[in-house]
């Protein structure tokens, strides 16, 4: 038995958006519950009242619009995984969220849910930073659109307010010829949390890098976009060279803690061994 | 609140912090479904709602509002053991036991998802059921088993 709260299930987003604003930092959304869940279990967070998302529509929904897939805030984790339009717009996207724990937990774990967790670790942020991502944020104030690399501030902290939600993320669709690759180093078991973990999405026209975006996430407070990296290398020929001396400079990106998955400085070494590896898989695959 | 558990109706007034374990467990008696680890990680406690395997140690009773819950209780069909069961008992998929109901229902999902998984289809799938007894193989043999049963 968790601790006493109110259970609201209002029944659109306008009357969740409310109850929010009504309780402040006394209230908590609630989704697929994995999180939050774990979080009230240890008294790490003990709300007063959890306002349920579940029966809101319209918040489920997967659709490709334009240039952009939208993903609705409460679609879970295996949803994301398993979509023929995910799999076909942004297969790194579908790999990723493939990527997190175990089929039971992506069953119950939602997109918005986990970005609003703002655990640096999770994986999805990775592809969503390097894919250029963005959360449509809403209050009963209004709504605001916030990048992906732009919602974290620190350890499970987010940009979010007491009062706001996401609504859903938008994922613009890369380029037709862009590779792309998500690398999750575990040396544990494959359910775990990764100890580095790195995407990235790259072109190549020519030889020549034309763009590229790297992501890490579970090396620094929050996930990081490496943008020294990518800086080094976009308008410059690829080479296996240019690859390894770019990989170096994710050491000023990265800030890893020292756990049981390994040392900082271990981990700082394998964001850079990973960065480079998903670089050469990136840009320089034989049919790049 | 109503739901609906292995084919049986059920009301109940679960209070909001309840655990969905809890109500299947202490409230409806169902005890076949374990809690181990308490926390998503070991699948000891995996049953279906509306169909998908998930945690009931993370799920509140509240989330199960409406749903059609199945438990390890609900795989026979009155005396007539489901035939990943009969796999599980043919292959020796079990030793101490603590783990079976989890490995039962998420095996029992995956043959629902995917009536012919191969090997790494399987491994993948049963990999947050874990069981120390490291009956591994013959849980992965009784799989192939009941699908080839199945097919």
């Amino acid at each position: 038995m968790l601790h006493d709260f109110t259970f609201h299930r209002p029944g659109t987003l306008p009357e969740a958006l409310a109850l929010l604003d009504e309780h402040g930092y006394d209230a908590r959304p609630f989704a697929g519950g994995t999180a939050l869940v774990v979080l009230m279990k240890q008294s790490l967070a003990l709300p007063e009242h959890l306002v349920s998302l579940d029966g809101i529509e319209g918040m489920s929904e997967i659709r490709l619009d334009g240039e952009a897939l939208h993903i609705g805030a409460l679609v879970r984790h295996r949803d994301v995984e398993t979509s023929p339009l995910v799999r076909e717009a942004a297969p790194l996207l579908a790999e990723t969220y493939g990527r997190v724990a175990t089929v039971r937990i992506r069953n119950m774990a939602t997109v918005g849910g986990g970005l609003a967790h703002a655990d640096p670790a999770q994986d999805p942020p990775a592809a969503l930073i390097a894919l250029g991502a963005s959360v449509r944020a809403v209050s009963s104030r209004g709504a605001r659109t916030i990048a992906v690399e732009d919602l974290f501030f620190d350890y499970y902290e987010s940009a979010l307010e007491p009062d706001e939600i996401i609504e859903s993320v938008a994922v613009p669709r890369p380029a037709p010829d862009a590779r792309s690759v998500y690398l999750k180093f575990l040396p544990r078991t494959e359910d775990d949390y990764a100890t580095v973990a790195v995407a990235a999405v790259g072109e190549v026209d020519d030889g020549v890098c034309t763009d590229v975006r790297v992501a890490l996430i579970a090396a620094a407070p929050t996930p990081v976009r490496a943008t020294e990296v990518e800086r080094t290398l976009t308008g410059q020929p690829v080479t296996a060279e240019a690859i390894r001396e770019a990989a170096e400079a994710v050491r000023d990106h990265v800030d890893p803690l020292d756990d049981f998955r390994g040392s900082a400085d271990y981990k700082r070494e394998m964001a850079v061994v990973f960065t480079r590896r998903a670089l050469e898989r990136t840009l320089l695959a034989e049919d790049a | 609140m109503r739901l609906t558990v292995n084919g049986q109706p059920v009301e109940t007034n679960a209070p909001p912090g309840q655990l969905l374990i809890d109500l299947l467990r202490a409230d409806l008696g169902l005890t076949g479904t374990k809690e181990a680890c308490s926390v998503g990680v070991c699948g000891a406690c995996t049953v279906l709602l509306d169909g998908r395997m998930v945690a009931s140690c993370l799920a509140l009773a509240a989330q199960a509002e409406g749903a059609d819950v199945v438990t390890v209780e609900g795989l026979a069909d009155d005396e007539r053991l489901d035939p990943i069961q009969e796999a599980f008992l043919e292959r020796g998929g079990l030793q101490c036991g603590i783990c079976t109901p989890g490995q039962l229902v998420a095996a029992r999902s995956l043959l629902n998802a995917n009536p012919a998984p191969s090997e790494d289809d399987a491994k993948r799938w049963m990999m947050g059921n874990l069981c120390r007894c490291t009956g591994y193989y013959q849980i992965l043999e009784a799989i192939a088993a009941a699908s080839q049963g199945e097919a």
